[in-house]
């Protein structure tokens, strides 16, 4: 007996104003096959669409023909709309190259001598190759970009599988409050003034600091930094601006998080984490999208009466003539196997409860378990057809 | 039930004696922190001590065992016996092995980090001044990576006043798989970088006990297609990068109730017996009529079938894994699924087994 409201995916995305569509939530819970089935009905309900993976597994990158990562949003094969191919509703879907992304920003914000000094400095390459957090700025920053050319009724976001959910979030300000840093100003300082400008500034003795950063570094790493710094300082405005956009588009009209978990108790910790943190940010949370949940054809037979009954014919079995014998044992695998998923689902659904009375307000939509994994846009649009809910027609 | 317990292979000494840094890795959702804490306990029976290590701030271990959230401090969360394990319960068995758990702070540790090799004094105050601290640890990731990992490498070389090591073994609960060989690998990176001073030569020495036999790197892993392809690429990877492979763990193991065969015969001609089989264990009610009875039973026989060729399906998916993982050719061990979630009960019990397999 539950209160909480029943979450429609279609209606929100059958609503035009439904701009973009973010999922997010802990690793391993079906993010990425949920993104992709969300996309691929929006399509098929008549929605100009764009998904934007970040690590698909091969096989579903495959089955929406992403077999390279160009960082291009490529057409899927084999969708159209509800009315045809002539009528409105496609899918597009594009993975990450987050190498690329970085350098296509700094070739936009850099004239070319400036963007070949950065794209070569050996900072910048290690940097953009793919440390912790630069998956998560390069996400947004396409995200970002793919609103921005206006080529798309709804996007659809996988988010990148973060060390934490706040991450996800914090990029953007995080950049802006390293671009407002002194240590830019630091490293800046013996490039641009010679450190004398500044140290009156910083009340801090910028020979000091940077002998300091010497002494740590190696003075060559020092001068590769430096190097970095001054070659990406004309591009700091420019990247604060796009950092503090893309968080505004987030927190804007037309953006709709969806928390996706599984129904465990570790994945709607991380789930009940992450409505938290998006209330905080005032940023708006559609629902939450609980994969692979159990269910039964015979709820009427409880797992305790299943287990009883499994026991008196694995009891009287022997007292058969062979035949039949065989089939007691059958039946009461058949039985053991039911009372063991009555157990998972009392589990799941308690493990729900919890969750709902916490947030009653948070929509919640069920996809059912699979035997196996999702690979093909059938699959897919099984899941989306589970995640359609109350507007289905 | 036939068949649904492994029987565990009694082997000889443990698969990694030697082995001062563990390393565990897996795809998010496989239960990797459960893994390494049952790692550390079952590394800690028999008298010796473990530390095991948190590097992505979720205080995932405070949560497992049950207790307030750590600090950035080495403290002591757990003793463990032989015996608790499934061990001898004389000799060295009678002794407690310690279990330590350490969260690192990454800003506390750059700090201490600087301290150590530097004396920075007013320049350290100088560095926090200017944001420092931050650059180095949010927007330099590479730093946080390399910190975290020196620090694990100090704790498994480290050494007490009497000469002896301070731990038998370190166990780190690693970041996922998508990330371990660049986590790994990030002090590479940074002697690349840092071609000269401290920093290449301390990068260096972690990288160094990193790619030693004193390391292994373990990969946990479910039955299910996308962690097990991820533990194929991530030991593919890690091989490529010269890291020292450790084992495969594989968790949330479920005995197998029906094998695919036996849902094969049910179908079609068995149908009936095994109609026949419900009514006789009394799921037809009590009515006086077997055709009644028989009746009763009906809307039980196709979600009962149903959910036993979902079974059989899975059984097969989980036998090509198997296969897949077989065929890395490294140590295996495999963790019961344990209904409920984990519980410190079931941790003990996950740490026997990893003993009983032989993995400590």
């Amino acid at each position: 007996m539950t209160t909480e409201q029943e979450l429609s995916v279609d209606r929100l995305i059958d609503d035009p104003r439904t701009r973009i569509v973010v999922c997010c939530g802990s690793g391993g819970v079906g993010k990425t096959t949920t993104a992709a089935a969300i996309g691929l009905r929006a399509a098929e309900r008549g929605r100009r669409t764009v998904v934007l993976t970040i690590d698909p597994a091969r096989r579903l990158a495959q089955s929406m023909g992403l077999t390279e990562l160009d960082n291009t949003p490529r057409p899927v094969k084999g969708v159209t709309g509800p009315d045809g191919p002539d009528g409105p509703g496609e899918l597009h879907a594009m993975m990450l190259d987050m190498k690329r992304t970085f350098d296509e920003v700094v070739i936009a914000h850099a004239d070319p001598e400036r963007a070949r000094a950065i794209l070569e400095n050996p900072f910048y390459q290690s940097l953009s190759a793919g440390f912790a957090g630069t998956q998560e700025y390069m996400a947004m920053e396409k995200l970002g970009q793919l609103r921005a050319t206006g080529a798309w009724d709804l996007i659809v976001v996988d988010t990148p599988p973060s060390r934490s959910a706040l991450d996800f979030l914090d990029a953007p300000s995080r950049l802006g409050s390293f671009l407002d840093g002194r240590i830019i100003r630091v490293l800046m300082a013996p490039a641009k003034v010679g450190g004398r400008g500044a140290m009156k500034f910083l009340n801090v003795g910028v020979g000091m600091v940077t002998g300091t950063l010497g002494k740590i570094f190696g003075s060559q790493l020092l001068t590769d930094l430096q190097t970095f710094v001054a070659a990406m300082d004309s591009m700091f405005g420019g990247f604060r601006e796009r950092a503090d956009r893309t968080y505004q588009l987030l927190k804007a009209e037309g953006t709709a998080f969806l928390v996706v978990a599984a129904p465990e108790r570790d994945a709607l910790r991380e789930a009940a984490y992450f409505v938290d943190r998006l209330a905080a940010d005032e940023m708006p949370l559609a629902g939450l999208v609980l994969n692979r949940v159990h269910g039964t054809g015979a709820p009427q037979l409880s797992a305790e009466r299943a287990h009883a009954a499994a026991q008196s014919l694995e009891e009287n079995g022997a007292e058969h003539e062979p035949g039949q014998a065989d089939a007691d044992v059958l039946a009461a695998g058949l039985l053991r196997l039911h009372a063991e998923r009555m157990e998972v689902m009392v589990r799941e659904r308690r493990t729900r409860d919890r969750f709902v009375s916490v947030y009653p307000d948070v929509p919640i939509v069920e996809v059912p378990a699979l035997a196996g994994d999702v690979h093909d846009l059938d699959g897919l649009r099984l899941i989306g057809h589970r995640l359609g809910g109350t507007a289905e027609d | 039930m036939a068949g649904t317990e492994e029987p565990t292979e009694a082997r000889g000494g443990p698969d990694w004696e030697g082995v001062r840094l563990h390393v565990v890795s897996g795809k998010g959702g496989t239960g990797k922190t459960t893994v390494a804490a049952a790692l550390a306990l079952a590394l800690a029976a028999e008298g010796r001590r473990t530390l095991l290590i948190e590097v992505e701030g979720r205080q995932g271990i405070a949560e497992l065992f049950g207790i307030a959230a750590l600090p950035y401090e080495e403290r002591k969360v757990a003793t463990v016996s032989a015996a608790q394990l499934g061990g001898p319960a004389k000799g060295r068995g009678q002794v407690n092995g310690e279990v330590f758990a350490l969260a690192i702070d990454t800003e506390q540790a750059l700090l201490e980090y600087l301290d150590m090799f530097y004396k920075l004094g007013r320049a350290g105050k100088a560095l926090q001044k200017v944001g420092f601290v931050d650059f180095a640890t949010t927007i330099a990731p590479g730093v946080r990576d390399v910190l975290l990992t020196g620090k694990a490498c100090e704790a498994a070389r480290r050494k007490g006043p009497d000469g002896r090591r301070a731990y038998d073994a370190v166990v780190m609960d690693a970041p996922p798989t998508g990330r371990l060989t660049r986590f790994l690998n990030v002090n590479s990176e940074v002697a690349g970088l840092a071609r000269f001073g401290p920093i290449h030569s301390q990068a260096q020495a972690v990288m160094g006990v990193l790619k030693s036999p004193e390391t292994a790197v373990h990969l946990v892993t479910l039955l299910e297609e996308m962690p097990v392809q991820e533990t194929v690429d991530g030991f593919t990877e890690l091989r490529a990068a010269g890291l020292p492979t450790g084992g495969v763990m594989v968790n949330m193991v479920r005995p197998p109730v029906l094998d695919a065969a036996a849902v094969a015969a049910v179908h079609g001609d068995h149908r009936e017996e095994v109609a026949l089989a419900l009514v006789e264990a009394g799921l037809g009610g009590r009515s006086r009529t077997a055709a009644t009875r028989r009746a009763a039973v009906e809307p039980l026989l196709d979600p009962l079938l149903d959910q036993a060729r979902e079974h059989a399906e899975r059984v097969a998916l989980e036998h090509e894994q198997r296969a897949d993982l077989a065929a890395l050719r490294l140590p295996s061990y495999e963790l019961p699924l344990l209904s409920g979630g984990v519980d410190l009960g079931g941790l003990y019990r996950l740490a026997g087994e990893l003993k009983a397999q032989g993995a400590a």
